[in-house]
Formats: structure tokens, C-alpha cells, sequence
């Protein structure tokens, strides 16, 4: 069997189909439109339609500048270009500016024989693939006979007397609107698909493409019922064999997910199988417009059906309601307990697993599948301890899993083991913060497949390489490694911790694809392979990254300090914070907290993408993220009503002035003595001319200018969270437990927004009158900035023990640093506070040795120890 | 031998063994130490501009140099020398406003060539020699923008690179070359001006000949100066149905092999390479001594991943001598089928089946 293949082309370079495109070229935007072409090349497009049909633009010369700025932008140009234009000359243009194999879109046969021919042995002598449109000298082809006559007229003109290669041409046999109220018009969609397919099997080696968005177009002010349009007709075209299209891609719901009323409507029309669907969906269609408050009826139909089918609904839609019934009488219809949980409910996880295989449940889904397993399982015990003789139950495999010594994160590495107790693996999770000898005494004492690694913070990267030494010592070469968390990446694992373990180390980007790799790891026949494929592959990224390496040139750090930013102080005299030194508040109101948790990193931390509120109307995740938030939100009222979380925090102000990279505070306004000096990065990146190199030293006011302030605050919400979680958890309810510490992150993240809201307004009070919507709040609009140690502003973690012994955080909040510097509880955040409004939030990049060796002077470290703090962004090897 | 019987010969050739072609030009007229009259001639002894250094001229002013540099290589074991006009097209030869020479620069290197291999064809009738047109990569580049603060600009437009390479391929072909050598692409929309004005060629009646390719790997990194992989790159010119296509300069043996490898499994046509000799020293000096270039390229040569090999600069007849001796009787690579595909590029390979 074929697997078919589609490729999306972005449509979002196009000044037909787009106005905000449109209006950047008109207004010669160039540096805008741009991003809209890279935007659509991150977001998956693996071709980018570039059109400038606009009659006020000068077409051709709009076609050259923009294709000439692609070339000079290795992340868009990476893609082919489709050169889209009705005018030759365009194309033309288009065809003399890439250096790639394009593709020209469109040439017909609209004006004769003779000028098709000619314009495709240009395209072949440019060097392009040719999309035809199926349009000759009498018109543009409607019904699918007049499109296969089209099209096949043209690939023998282009075949047989050009010797154009077939694979080189792409049909467009022209899809047009459906369900306009003109009856010639119903079939227009059948007539594509039929056509598509026709085509395919006569013409080979063509392809087959066109422009979705127009078979809805009497739909349009109605997207949720276009979307549905869309996805429907490409269900059918792409089995007929449409392989391209200009889609927006991210936008299309799943077939199977959109609502079945809805969706049969929709297959009517496309269809045409009624000579009434036309009316039909137009009086549905306003009940899907926007407004998705439909009164939802209890259905209890599923318990009609045998005990099996009803536990693999209850498994799939994670509805405990009769799982304790449902399992007894499953158990009392087989010889052995054990027989339930390898037969139907193991059948009821497997659907689970190949529906999150296949995007078709998400996370938070399956993290209820498998509560309401463990609940199963949970009543079956009993019995399969009473039983005498009974053989334990077999798994496809044991992993082990932990967090590293010094890092305190733990929520991916929950899910992640969530999910594999979903798809039968034994799970032994170790917790966090846990040494490498007892990792590996314990994957030697437990007999595992696999041992996974999580951690969140960048020296937790460190520790993984000497787990992995570790391993490698010991001999446990036949153990694959994992590795996941949020600092991780797929060239750490190739670059630092696979050459150190002989082992299969592999890196596992997040939950979703966790089963496949172990999966893939154990599975005999394919085990082997899977583990010579990531070998390959992490041989290919060290390469790229020791060329990488070699090429980024840095300037100085003499002459980065040179360019040091130089905010204006002459307008904008500091402001003297209303008390210096520092000020606890314990006890916050969890309430105020509450109400301003920003919910879309919520969704973000359960892999459900999408702006909140907005991700309640997605097609894809919408129906997951509406459920999710309605279990968060009676728990998080909870926590708040019965104070199971408590939220202490304490901020601090101190007469400041910077010295070079340092910022030096002092103890009192006299600035006669010094109480502690904080030390900055500096960006050593190459910049053009007029952008400073920065540092965040540069937002306070340098000794001998203006008397300067700053300030650093440390909040955590996260007292009284590790016991919910592990009461949840106690009770088999992992997932409530990782809602628990989600909820915890959210409220802790919240409060350092309060807290600064509140700096800026009265306790620095440098804006008094500042009145912002939450928006704006969470777009960063309002004046200063919070970077916290370890985020790209200043990736040294090891500040945080300053500002924990400026602040007395640890007495004053209960807070404490690990000794990689994570902060404990985990649901706890803390940085510096600067006022100045050209202060701003930056990445330092990769720094240089000159300035690692300053670093360590000002710090009293050897260069060595620099080294090690600042390993992941050091500009240069430390071996070498 | 009239040259539709070259070419057939040629490709009949290429099919039972590995071809040798010559190598670097620039640095044996260095060893010459000629003076600026040499290139001046009787006939450029009044030009305005210094002439020294463009060596092209030499073809019309100094033609028994160019001659002895062509007999030198012949007679080391190349079977295809490569005409004197990597840099004759009106685009390059402005630096010496010798734009109104070029056709005559390009007649004159093609007659050389021909003679030089007619002469050793004669010699031993059952070997033929055979001369192939440089076609260089231009002082200007369309992909890459002189101006750091207009990324749109260019320095030259795609209309007059394709009119500096047609009248090139012109005079090439009326001066009775058997391929067309489109080489040194480091920036491959030149390459592809330089291919449709070949291509373009047919429509004024004029016989097709073979058409060969070699790009240029300039540095670790894998890409071409223009960004694109070798896979990228291969995509890119397909579309001239290449008798040949290759990469030269840039690096030595060592540094191109695993390029070389890659292009080896992509091309359905005859793969060369001529890499430089070895990496230059600090004084701007190859080093790599003709038994240490030969040792590599015989590796290549026994991989089967070669049809033709020479040697790009800092190569003298005697490299080439020892490359010929030692991949003499190797088989030559078998060209790959791949299967049916749409294969496109940006910086990076597309693939559609």
C-alpha cells in the first residue's frame, strides 16, 4: 500500500490571497514580508507560493525584490519557491532570481498550442516543474471529462514534443466553489476528485494540485463550517491522489473530529448526494458559526454494549463513572483476574495508543485513560494477590526514569511516564533530584529495558553527561539511554552525552513520541536498526555542529563593551524605589493570584498549542483544552478555598550603579560601601552597525552618572504542592497530580506578575499611573523588565545565589537553591528588577574566551569553573 | 574526425574507462614569470589598462605558451583539455576593458586547444583527445548582494550574465569544441544563466553539445558560497541533462571526497572531480605532491564513485601524470537510476514522488 503524501504549500506570500501580505509590498515592507515567508516555512510549509498579481504593484519588479531578499535568508530559502503569477512576465522575473528548482505556477493552454509550448520550454530551460492549469483555447475546464481531455492534451504536448519530465508536471484541474445555489455548480467537487483520479492513473508520474479555500467560497464569513469543507474535500481528493495543495495547513480539523451532523451535511454537499444538501447545510451552517454553547445531553447508549466495547470507551473518554463495575463483571466472565487487564483492557489501551499516535486524542486524554486504568487495575489486585500460583503480569518492557541530581522538575518526565504505563510498560519513577549511582543501582537492581533522564534547568546537562559516563563505566552498554526536558535538545544528546556511552542514547523531544522510540528500541526486529538510524544521524549533527562551530565569528569583548548600550539617562532621572533593602509578604492571597494566571504555558505544559481563550475553539485541540480547564478550574478553586498552597514571596530595592559588565549595590544611599556586586553577561554576536552589544549591566547608570537603583524580587507558590501531588498520586490519580503541579507553576508565575505590577506602581512606583489591561500585561507592554538567572539575559545560574543572599530568600520565603541552583519548591520563580524604559528582555548568545576568562576574574573562579557554568554557551570548545 | 563522431567517441570512451582531464593553468604561466609586455603582445600594446595577470589573453598574445602549457598536460595522459577561458566573457574581462576582445579570445583558445589535441589524436589514432570550453563563474554573482544594507541589490542582472555566457558559447562552439565545461559554481543561478544560454543555442540551429557541470564546495560546511547542498546543487542543474557533472576547486582530496561520494549517488550521468591540490600553505602554495593526490583520487577510483578525474590548482602535469597512471584500467562508476521523482531545491533538497 501507498501511504499517500501531501504537500502543503503556504499560501501566506500571496497578495491575492492575503491583505496583510498585500499591504506590507504595497507599503514596501520588505522586512515584514519576509516574516510572513518565514513564519509559514516554521510552520511546516515545505514550499512557498510567492504571488504579486496586484494591479497597483509593479508586479515584476515586486517578484524580484522579494525573491532576491529569500535568497539572502538561508532559513526561508532552505524551501523551494513557487513562482506564482497569471502574467508570464512575472513568472519570468520569478524564474531568473532563484538559484533553486522552482516551480512555475501556472501556464495553460488557454492562448493556443504555440505560446503553451513556448512558455514551458522556457520553464525547461530555466530549470522549474510547471504547474497546468486545465484551461485551453474554449475555457476553463468544469466538468471532470473537460478536465482529463485538458490535461492529458497538454502532458502529450509536454511529454512526447518537449520531452518535459511527467514527474516535473503538476495539474491544477481547477477547483471551484460548491453549494452556490446554482445547480450546474453541485458537482463541481466530484468533478475534481474524479478527475484527480483519472488523471493519476493515465498520466503517469503527474501530479495533482490546486486552491482549496475555494470550493467553501460561499461559505466565506463562516470559517468553522469552511474548515469542515476543506477538510472533508481533501479527504477525498487526496485518496483520489491530489498530492499538493495551497492549504492553510495548520488550520484544517481532522476528519473524524468534526462534529458527525456537521460533517454529513458537508459530505452531501461535497458529494452531491442529495438534490437537497445545498439547503440542508446552509440552514446548519449558522449553528457552527462562532457560538459552540450547544446544550450537551448526557448519552448513555455506550452501556448497551458488551463489557469490552464498554471499557474501552470508558479507557478511551476517560470516564471512571462504571469502571469499578464494568471491570468486576469483566473479571467474574474470565478464569483468571490477570486475563482482564491483558485482554480487554489492554485492547481499550491500545485504541488509546493508536489514537494519540495518530493526533486523535491528546495528553491531557490520555493522562484520564490511564487513571482510569490504574482504577481498574486497582481492583483487580486483590484478587490477583489472593490468587495462589498466579503468574505476574507481562509487560512490553521496564523503564526507569528520573530527574537529575539538582534539578527539582518533574512534570514532563510525569507524563512521559504516564503515557508509557498507557501502552504497557512497567514505569519505575525515582522522583527528582536523584544522584547517578542511585539511578543505576537501582536500573541494575530492577532488571530495566531502559533508563530516561529528565531535567529542566542547563546544569542539569552536565549531570546527564556524567550519568551517561556513569554508565558507560559500569558496563550497561545494553540499557538505551533517554533523554528529555526543556533544556535538552537533540545536538546536546549527539554532541555531549552519546560520545560518552556506548549505549543508544537517544533524545526524545517530548511526550508523544516517547512510545515510539521505545517502542522502536525493544522491538527485536527493529531494535537494531533503530538504534544505528539515531546513530547515523547524531554522527551527521556533530559534524554540522563542529563546522557550525568554526564559523561563528565573535567580536571582542573589548570591542563588545565598546558598543555597550547606552540607555538616555539625561530624560529620565531614576526613581528612588520607597524603601531600600528588602520586604517580605507571606501568605499572599492565593485569590488575586488566581485571577491572573495567564492559562495558554498552562495548556503549553499539557503539548495543547493555542492561545488561551481562543484554543477553546480550535478544531484540532479545542474539545481537549475545554476539558482540561474544566477539571482545572473546580480543582484550582479548591487549592485557592481551602489554602492548600501557600505563596510567599519577598522584593528588595538597593542603591545601584554599574561598573563595566558589573552591577555594584550598595548598602545605603551614600553609596560609600558596597553590599554585593552582580555580574552580567554581554553579547559578543557580530552586530551591524549602530546595534549595541548587550548586557544587562547597561540598564543601570553607570558609576560617576545619574544615582541608580535596582531591584530583584523571589516568589514561590509552591509550599504545600508536592503533598497535594502526592496525595493524588497515593490514589492512583496521576492525573490530578500533574494538574496539581501545573496549577502550582501557573500561580507561582502569576504572582512574580503581581508582584511586579505592584513594583512598578507603588512599591518602586516609577509608574505610578500605569493602568494596563491583563493583555497588554502578557504582552510585556508596560515599562521595565524581571530576567531571571539562567534565561538568556543571563544564562549564569549561580547569580541565584546572590540574590537568595541579598534577598534572605531562604528564611524570608522558605525558598532554597539546589546545588545546580534550582530553586525548591519548583513552583517558584525570582530575577532582578530594572526600571530604566529602554530596558529591555535579550538573549547573550554564545560568548567568547576572552570573555569567559574576565567572567571568571570578576567571579574569583578558576577559568575551568567558567567553563562549566557557562558550557552551553560558549562560542568555542574547552577541550580543545 | 568531424565532431559528432568526437562525441560519440567520447561517450563510448567514458563508458569503458575512467577519463583523465588536464589541471591548473594559473600556476604553471606563474612559473613562466611573464611580463606585462608578454600579455600586452604587439597587438594590446596600446591598451589603456594594465594587463598583467589575465591570462585568458594570453591565447591571442602569447599563443605558444598556451599551446606548450596544452601539449604539457596531453602528453601526461589527459584525454580532455580544458580551453584557456575561465574568465573570457565581456563580464569578466571589463576589469581590463578588454570586452571588445572576447570573442576573439575565446576563438583563438578553442583553435589552441583543438590543435594541441588534434596533434596528439594523430599520434595514436585509437585514443582520441578531446577539448572541452571553460565556462568560469564570473566576477559577479546574482544570488548574493554587494550592498550589506540593500539585500535586495545585485550587482549584475540575470539578462547580462545570460548575454555574457551566450556570446562566450558562441565562440566556443564555432571554434569547434566537444563540451561545454560550465565550471567553478559557487553560485549556481550563474550556472543556470550559463546553461539556458547553451540551451538556447538550438534554437538558432546550432548542433547540442554535451553539456558538463562542476560546482564548488568552498568550505567545511558542505554548501556551495550560494548556500545549497550538493544535493541542492544536483537538482538545481539537472535540468541541462548533464553529460557530466562534478565538483572542482576550493578543497583538496580529502575535503571534497565525502561531496563527491554524495553527488556519486544522486547523478544518472558520468560524475568528475578535480580538486585542488591539498589545502594552500600560508604563503598561498599547494604543497600536496603529485603522488599524494594521485593515492587519494585512485581510492575514489577504486570506490567506483568517479567517470572523469584532474586536478584544479596547484596541480601540475605531473599530478596528472600520476592520477592517469594510477587509475589506469579502474572501472568507472556506473551512473545511478533513481527512482521517478519531482526533485526540487531552495538552499536544501525537496523530494515528491
Amino acid at each position: 500500500m501507498t501511504v499517500p503524501i501531501f504537500v502543503n504549500i503556504g499560501e501566506r506570500t500571496n497578495v491575492t490571497g492575503s491583505a496583510k501580505f498585500r499591504k506590507l509590498v504595497a507599503a514596501g515592507d520588505y522586512p515584514a514580508a519576509l516574516d510572513v515567508a518565514r513564519q509559514q516555512v516554521e510552520a511546516g510549509a515545505q514550499v512557498i507560493d510567492v504571488n504579486m498579481d496586484e494591479g497597483l504593484l509593479d508586479s515584476a519588479a515586486a517578484m524580484t525584490t522579494f525573491l532576491n531578499l529569500i535568497a539572502g535568508e538561508p532559513d526561508i530559502a532552505r524551501v523551494p519557491v513557487m513562482v506564482d503569477s497569471s502574467k508570464w512576465e512575472v513568472i519570468e522575473a520569478g524564474l531568473k532570481c532563484v538559484q533553486g528548482r522552482c516551480i512555475v505556477n501556472s501556464i495553460s493552454l488557454k492562448e493556443g498550442e504555440a505560446k503553451f509550448i513556448a512558455q514551458a520550454k522556457a520553464c525547461q530551460r530555466y530549470g522549474a516543474a510547471v504547474v497546468v492549469m486545465a484551461f485551453d483555447e474554449v475555457g476553463q475546464a468544469d466538468t471532470a471529462d473537460r478536465k482529463v481531455e485538458i490535461c492529458t492534451r497538454a502532458y502529450r504536448l509536454l511529454v512526447d514534443k518537449l520531452g518535459y519530465p511527467p514527474e516535473d508536471i503538476i495539474f491544477d484541474p481547477n477547483i471551484f466553489a460548491v453549494a452556490t445555489g446554482i445547480e450546474e455548480h453541485n458537482n463541481y467537487a466530484l468533478d475534481f476528485i474524479h478527475a484527480t483520479k483519472r488523471i493519476r492513473d493515465s498520466l503517469p508520474h503527474a501530479h495533482i494540485s490546486g486552491g482549496v479555500s475555494n470550493v467553501s467560497f460561499s461559505f466565506r464569513g463562516n470559517e468553522p463550517v469552511r474548515r469542515a469543507m476543506h477538510s472533508v474535500f481533501l479527504y477525498h481528493a487526496i485518496a483520489a491522489g491530489m498530492d499538493m495543495g495551497i492549504v492553510n495547513a495548520g488550520d484544517l480539523p481532522v476528519y473524524d473530529k468534526i462534529d458527525p451532523e456537521l460533517r454529513e451535511a458537508v459530505e452531501d454537499v461535497i458529494q452531491n448526494r442529495r438534490a437537497d444538501s445545498t439547503e440542508r447545510l446552509v440552514d446548519l451552517a449558522p449553528k457552527y458559526k462562532g457560538d459552540k454553547g450547544a446544550v450537551r445531553v448526557v448519552d448513555l447508549a455506550w452501556r448497551e454494549q458488551p463489557v469490552g466495547k464498554r471499557l474501552e470507551y470508558a479507557l478511551v473518554n476517560g470516564n471512571s463513572e462504571f469502571i469499578v463495575a464494568d471491570t468486576e463483571e469483566a473479571r467474574l466472565s474470565v478464569a483468571r483476574p490477570l486475563h482482564v487487564i491483558e485482554g480487554p483492557l489492554m485492547d481499550g489501551m491500545n485504541v488509546v495508543g493508536d489514537l494519540f499516535g495518530a493526533g486523535k486524542m491528546f495528553l491531557p486524554q490520555v493522562v484520564k485513560s490511564a487513571r482510569v486504568m490504574k482504577q481498574a487495575v486497582a481492583h483487580l489486585m486483590p484478587f490477583m494477590e489472593a490468587e495462589a500460583g498466579g503468574g505476574p503480569r507481562s509487560y512490553a518492557g521496564k523503564v526507569l526514569m528520573a530527574t537529575v541530581k539538582g534539578d527539582v522538575h518533574d512534570i514532563g518526565k510525569s507524563i512521559v511516564g504516564v503515557v508509557l504505563q498507557c501502552n504497557n510498560y512497567e514505569v519505575i519513577d525515582l522522583g527528582v533530584m536523584v544522584p547517578a549511582d542511585r539511578i543505576l543501582d537501582a536500573a541494575m537492581e530492577h532488571k530495566v529495558d531502559i533508563v530516561g533522564l529528565s531535567g529542566l534547568i542547563t546544569p542539569s546537562l552536565d549531570e546527564m553527561v556524567f550519568v551517561a559516563s556513569e554508565m558507560q563505566r559500569r558496563g550497561m552498554g545494553d540499557k538505551p539511554l533517554l533523554i528529555g526536558g526543556a533544556t535538552t535538545s537533540r545536538t546536546h544528546t549527539a554532541v555531549k552525552i552519546e560520545p560518552v556511552f556506548d549505549g543508544a542514547t537517544i533524545y526524545v523531544p517530548d511526550a508523544s513520541r516517547a512510545v515510539g522510540v521505545v517502542s522502536g528500541l525493544l522491538s527485536p526486529s527493529e531494535g537494531q536498526n533503530a538504534r544505528s538510524a539515531v546513530r547515523d544521524e547524531y554522527v551527521k549533527i556533530r559534524e554540522q555542529f563542529a563546522r557550525g562551530r568554526e564559523q561563528k565569528a565573535r567580536a571582542t569583548l573589548e570591542q563588545a563593551r565598546a558598543s555597550r548600550f547606552r540607555p538616555d539617562f539625561a530624560d529620565h532621572t531614576p526613581t528612588r524605589p520607597s524603601f531600600l533593602g528588602t520586604r517580605a509578604f507571606n501568605d499572599y492571597d492565593l485569590a488575586t493570584l488566581a485571577a491572573a494566571i495567564d492559562w495558554t504555558p498552562f495548556f503549553a505544559s499539557w503539548e495543547l498549542v493555542g492561545r488561551y481563550p481562543a484554543i477553546f475553539e480550535d478544531d484540532v485541540v479545542g474539545e481537549a483544552a475545554r476539558n482540561l480547564y474544566a477539571d482545572a478550574r473546580p480543582m484550582l478553586d479548591r487549592i485557592v478555598q481551602e489554602s492548600l498552597f501557600q505563596a510567599s514571596g519577598v522584593v528588595g530595592f538597593w542603591a545601584a550603579n554599574s561598573e563595566a559588565d558589573d552591577i555594584i549595590l550598595y548598602t545605603d544611599d551614600t553609596r560609600s560601601s558596597e553590599l554585593a556586586r552582580l555580574h552580567t553577561l554581554r553579547q559578543q554576536m557580530l552586530k551591524s552597525e549602530g546595534k549595541p552589544n548587550l548586557a544587562l549591566s547597561d540598564f543601570v547608570a553607570p558609576i560617576g552618572g545619574p544615582a541608580d537603583y535596582m531591584g530583584a524580587f523571589a516568589v514561590t507558590a509552591g509550599h504545600g504542592e508536592s503533598a497535594l501531588s502526592l496525595h493524588y498520586k497515593q490514589a492512583g490519580d496521576d492525573y490530578s497530580a500533574i494538574l496539581a503541579t501545573t496549577l502550582a507553576d501557573r500561580l507561582a508565575e502569576a504572582f512574580a506578575e503581581v508582584m511586579h505590577a505592584r513594583v512598578r506602581r507603588e512599591l518602586w512606583g516609577y509608574a505610578p499611573d500605569e493602568a494596563l489591561a491583563v493583555d497588554d500585561l502578557l504582552a510585556e507592554k508596560y515599562r521595565g523588565i524581571r530576567p531571571a538567572p539562567g534565561y538568556p539575559a543571563q544564562p549564569d545560574h549561580t547569580e541565584k545565589a546572590t540574590l537568595f543572599r541579598l534577598l534572605d530568600a531562604e528564611r524570608a520565603t522558605g525558598m532554597s537553591l539546589t546545588e545546580s541552583f534550582a530553586m525548591a519548591p519548583p513552583a517558584s520563580v525570582s530575577g532582578l528588577y530594572f526600571a530604566h524604559p529602554e530596558a529591555h528582555y535579550f538573549g547573550v548568545g554564545k560568548i567568547d574566551a576572552d570573555q569567559t576568562a574576565d567572567y571568571a576574574r570578576r567571579k574569583g573562579w578558576e577559568v575551568k569553573t567558567a567553563e562549566r557554568w557557562l558550557a552551553p554557551i560558549l562560542n568555542y570548545d574547552p577541550a580543545r | 574526425m568531424r565532431r559528432a563522431d568526437r562525441i560519440a567517441a567520447l561517450k563510448a570512451a567514458a563508458h569503458d574507462r575512467i577519463l583523465i582531464l588536464d589541471g591548473a593553468a594559473g600556476s604553471m604561466f606563474q612559473q613562466r614569470k611573464l611580463t606585462e609586455a608578454d600579455f600586452r603582445g604587439a597587438r594590446f600594446a596600446d591598451h589603456p589598462s594594465p594587463l598583467q595577470g589575465d591570462n585568458d589573453l594570453l591565447c591571442v598574445t602569447r599563443p605558444d605558451v598556451v599551446g606548450e602549457l596544452h601539449d604539457a598536460y596531453l602528453a601526461a595522459g589527459a584525454d580532455i583539455v580544458a580551453t584557456n577561458t575561465f574568465n573570457a566573457t565581456s563580464i569578466s574581462q571589463a576589469d581590463y576593458a578588454l570586452e571588445a576582445a572576447v570573442m576573439d579570445i575565446n576563438a583563438c583558445a578553442a583553435r589552441l586547444a583543438r590543435e594541441a589535441a588534434d596533434r596528439w589524436t594523430a599520434k595514436s589514432p585509437d585514443r582520441p583527445r578531446y577539448v572541452a570550453g571553460s565556462i568560469g563563474p564570473l566576477s559577479r554573482t546574482l544570488s548574493i548582494s554587494p550592498d550589506v544594507n540593500d539585500p535586495s541589490k545585485r550587482a549584475v542582472t540575470f539578462d547580462e550574465v545570460y548575454h555574457a555566457y551566450r556570446e562566450q558559447a558562441l565562440a566556443l562552439h564555432a571554434g569547434d569544441v566537444d563540451i561545454f565545461l560550465v565550471e567553478t559554481v559557487f553560485d549556481t543561478l550563474n550556472a543556470k544563466a550559463a546553461i539556458k544560454a547553451i540551451l538556447d543555442l538550438e534554437d538558432d540551429g546550432m548542433e547540442p553539445l554535451p553539456i558538463w557541470v562542476s560546482g564548488t564546495i568552498t568550505d567545511r560546511s558542505g554548501r556551495t558560497l550560494s548556500g545549497q547542498t550538493v544535493e541542492a546543487f544536483w537538482n538545481s542543474i539537472r535540468h541541462a541533462r548533464p553529460f557530466a557533472v562534478g565538483l572542482n576547486c576550493a578543497l583538496g582530496a580529502e575535503l571534497m571526497r565525502p561531496h563527491v561520494a554524495e553527488l556519486s549517488r544522486l547523478a544518472d550521468c558520468l560524475v568528475s572531480a578535480y580538486p585542488n591540490a591539498g589545502l594552500p600553505n600560508a604563503f598561498g602554495e599547494y604543497d600536496e605532491q603529485p603522488h599524494e593526490t594521485a593515492c587519494q583520487l585512485e581510492e575514489w577510483a577504486a570506490s567506483g564513485i568517479v567517470n572523469i578525474l584532474g586536478g584544479c590548482c596547484g596541480t601540475t602535469p605531473d599530478h596528472i601524470a600520476h592520477i592517469a597512471q594510477s587509475v589506469a584500467g579502474k572501472r568507472p562508476r556506473a551512473p545511478v537510476k533513481r527512482p521517478v521523482a519531482m526533485r526540487l531545491s531552495g538552499l536544501e533538497p525537496f523530494e515528491l514522488a
